[in-house]
């Protein structure tokens, strides 16, 4: 049985860091670098992140492969987000994305170089020069391991500085007193099935993203949306959880990626009567036209009843016309994917793909400080003292509608060490620490009482699949009225299913179907929340996508939804137009 | 197998890539119960690999170092069919 007794241990600490991906390490070199006394808490060994997935890179105008600047990245950004981003933050990282980036190379990140020994920058789509004028190269990547070169470089670091790190460590409630304040986490270690409180000044969450929420992700297992969990919990708002970015071809059943690179080859897309579908959607630019358009049409002909395969859910992406030699010699690893997760050997037979989802724009609101931000007193932004966000778990809000390509690894940079500087500041202003309040571990606790004690429940396994289910087939990259109207009601039923889960096996350590459980407790809220903000935004923006509002409604909806577990309310408040220093870059239609 | 060694490994299996997810989960299911105990370590000696590294030999686009115990390319070769 897990410690559920009135003595949980106690543990202090000047900062919490909860996650140990890209934004967390980043956090915690600051704060170990300025000396302050911090603890890092991971469900998996830090270098086991997610970020590791990352290949395409990390946007900085250096200016290294011809002119960039700020003032150009920023204007994409803005872009790329449908207007939704508030540009006071925006215009915040992409001025400092060129100094994160250089201070990751001397930290020894081995970016690709050019000749003259500066880092080489790629190409990547809706990075331009001059103001959406032509393609700029502004990526900075280490060969096809950027994320994974990015954990290693900050994890020596921190070792290095001393940061201490609890691995297998799962964070489950934040605590905060009857004024609000946060006062750091229960956690449970996994080795010993015991609870502990890490009590501290501040508290920061680098959880990652959520897209465990669907049945299709290209996201890792661990990606289940713990940070948004514990703060929904805790009364903190979600915000802009209806915008999910989603990537046209992920492998049908397991969401694996499958790589753009395909169609720019040649490969392309057919429905169940073998019909080029694209062409009908797409007249010029067929199956090479932007990730939405794809995602749109694809979705639009299985709902039609055109799809292939047994359940009539996915189209196929056929490549078999390229022949072996291309495919084995451009593009790489294909092969390899397609036979292991499609069973299909694409030199043969077409991939079975559906839209697939691949990154959160929405989480815990933040300004550019990291400070997690809620509506008080007819503030919109109240500060919650002691709180802090970054990285996919946060929404500062950069990426507001619709993120564009490799600003997920700036964001993470930027804002983890922005986060780490504003606890700098708020530790030497409140220098005492705080009592914890009486029911500091009650939360935690009756969640692990409650599972330990639940008979006749119901498998979580089982309600997650159905969770699962619910989210791709109601709230999926393409959304029809009806369908979101029944998925707000159907997510609600499962919601309460959530409170009734089962666990078979009781035992203490390193007890998987409880962690899993638990897990399960943080993706039900964000899909509640997911669910409910989409059913509400009666407009096209970005990555949300109507089928009975087309287009983007700035009179009605140019604003952030908030979401809130408790009463499942939202409330809304306004998209920050205003830049720190530069001018507004006022909404107009986005075309490419 | 008893229940913390699996519990243990099962975590263990938790990785930072989706494609590596997949497969390990696939295999759990498939061998887990008939792991005996030079299997399960030649197997967490291959989990102590980087996900990056992993993914290359379990797609076989790389292989093992020869010179190791005969239970690595066992289970690697185990692994490829999952
Ligand atoms: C296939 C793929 C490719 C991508 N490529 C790019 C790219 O090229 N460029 C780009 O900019 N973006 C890319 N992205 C997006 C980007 O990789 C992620 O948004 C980013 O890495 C997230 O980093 P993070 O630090 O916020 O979280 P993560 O790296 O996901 O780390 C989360 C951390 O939190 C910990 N954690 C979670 N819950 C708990 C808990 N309850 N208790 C304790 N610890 C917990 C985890 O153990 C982990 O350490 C890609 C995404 C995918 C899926």
């Amino acid at each position: 049985m897990a410690n559920v007794g009135r003595n949980t241990p106690v543990r202090k600490f000047d900062a919490i860091v909860v996650g140990a991906g890209g934004a967390g390490l980043r956090a915690a070199l600051q704060l170990s670098e300025a000396g302050v006394k911090c603890a890092v808490l991971s469900k998996v060994f830090p270098t086991r992140s997610h970020t590791v997935a990352a290949q395409g890179g990390v946007g900085a105008s250096l200016g290294n492969m011809g002119e960039d600047n700020w003032n150009w990245h920023m204007y994409d950004t803005v872009k790329g987000s449908d207007w939704l981003g508030d540009q006071d933050a925006i215009e915040f990282m992409v001025r400092a994305a060129p100094e994160v980036v250089i201070e990751l190379e001397h930290f020894g990140m081995p970016f690709d170089r050019n000749e003259d020994g500066t880092i080489y920058q790629r190409p990547f789509g809706g990075h331009s020069m001059n103001f959406g004028e032509k393609p700029v190269q502004r990526s900075c990547c280490a060969a096809d391991r950027t994320g994974h070169a990015m954990l290693h470089a900050l994890y020596q670091r921190n070792v290095r500085a001393n940061t201490q790190f609890f691995v297998e460590w799962m964070a489950l409630d934040l605590i905060r007193d009857p004024s609000g304040q946060v006062l750091g986490v229960t956690a449970l270690e996994m080795e010993t099935g015991e609870v502990m409180v890490f009590h501290a000044r501040a508290t920061l969450f680098a959880t990652g993203g959520a897209g465990r929420i669907y049945s299709s992700t290209t996201n890792a297992f661990i990606n289940t949306g713990d940070g948004l969990g514990m703060a929904a919990r805790a009364g903190i708002p979600l915000e802009d959880m209806e915008f999910w970015q989603f990537h046209p071809t992920g492998v049908a059943g397991a969401g694996v990626l499958i790589t753009e690179g395909v169609r720019g080859e040649g490969g392309y897309l057919l429905n169940k009567n073998g019909e080029r579908f694209m062409e009908r959607y797409a007249p010029n630019l067929k199956d090479l036209a932007s990730r939405d358009v794809v995602s749109r049409a694809m979705a639009t002909e299985i709902k039609e009843g055109r799809g292939a395969g047994k359940e009539g859910d996915c189209v196929l992406l056929k490549l078999d016309h390229l022949g072996a030699e291309v495919i084995d010699k451009r593009l790489p690893g294909i092969r390899e994917i397609a036979k292991k997760f499609a069973n299909v050997d694409p030199v043969k037979d077409p991939i079975p793909v559906v839209p697939t989802v691949h990154y959160q724009m929405g989480g815990i609101p933040t300004n550019y400080h990291g400070e997690v931000v809620v509506p008080k007193n007819g503030n919109a932004n109240s500060v919650v003292p002691g709180f802090y966000a970054a990285g996919e778990c946060g929404c500062a809000s950069v990426h507001g509608a619709n993120r564009l390509g490799t600003n997920s690894l700036t964001d993470l940079l930027v804002f983890g060490k922005a986060s780490g500087n504003s606890i700098i500041r708020y530790l030497k202003e409140n220098p005492g620490l705080k009592d914890l309040p009486k029911d500091a571990g009650d939360r935690s606790l009756s969640r692990l009482a409650r599972l330990e004690s639940q008979t006749n429940g119901e498998s979580y396994a089982e309600v997650a699949k159905d969770m699962r289910r619910t989210m791709q087939k109601h709230c999926g990259v393409f959304r029809f009225p009806d369908t979101l109207a029944d998925g707000v009601k159907k997510i609600r039923e499962i919601s309460d299913r959530v409170t009734r889960t089962e666990i078979k096996d009781k035992s203490k350590v390193f007890n998987t179907a409880r962690i899993e459980a638990l897990e399960l407790d943080n993706l039900i809220e964000v899909a509640r929340a997911t669910m409910v903000s989409a059913d509400a935004r009666t407009e096209s923006r970005g990555a949300h996508d109507r089928s009975d509002h087309h287009g983007r409604d700035d009179v009605n909806w140019l604003k952030h939804t908030l979401w809130y577990k408790e009463g499942d309310r939202l409330d809304y408040k306004p998209v920050n137009l205003k830049p720190l220093t530069a001018e507004s870059i006022e909404p107009k239609v986005r075309t490419y | 197998m008893d229940v913390v060694s699996f519990n243990r490994l099962r975590w263990n299996c938790r990785r930072g890539l989706l494609e590596n997810d997949l497969v390990l989960e696939k295999f759990l299911e498939r061998h887990a119960e008939s792991l005996d105990d030079v299997h399960l370590a030649a197997l967490n000696t291959l989990l102590e690999l980087d996900d990056n590294s992993l993914w290359s030999l379990l797609s076989g686009r790389t292989e093992y170092p020869e010179g190791s115990g005969a239970e690595i390319y066992e289970i690697l070769a185990l692994l490829r069919t999952c």
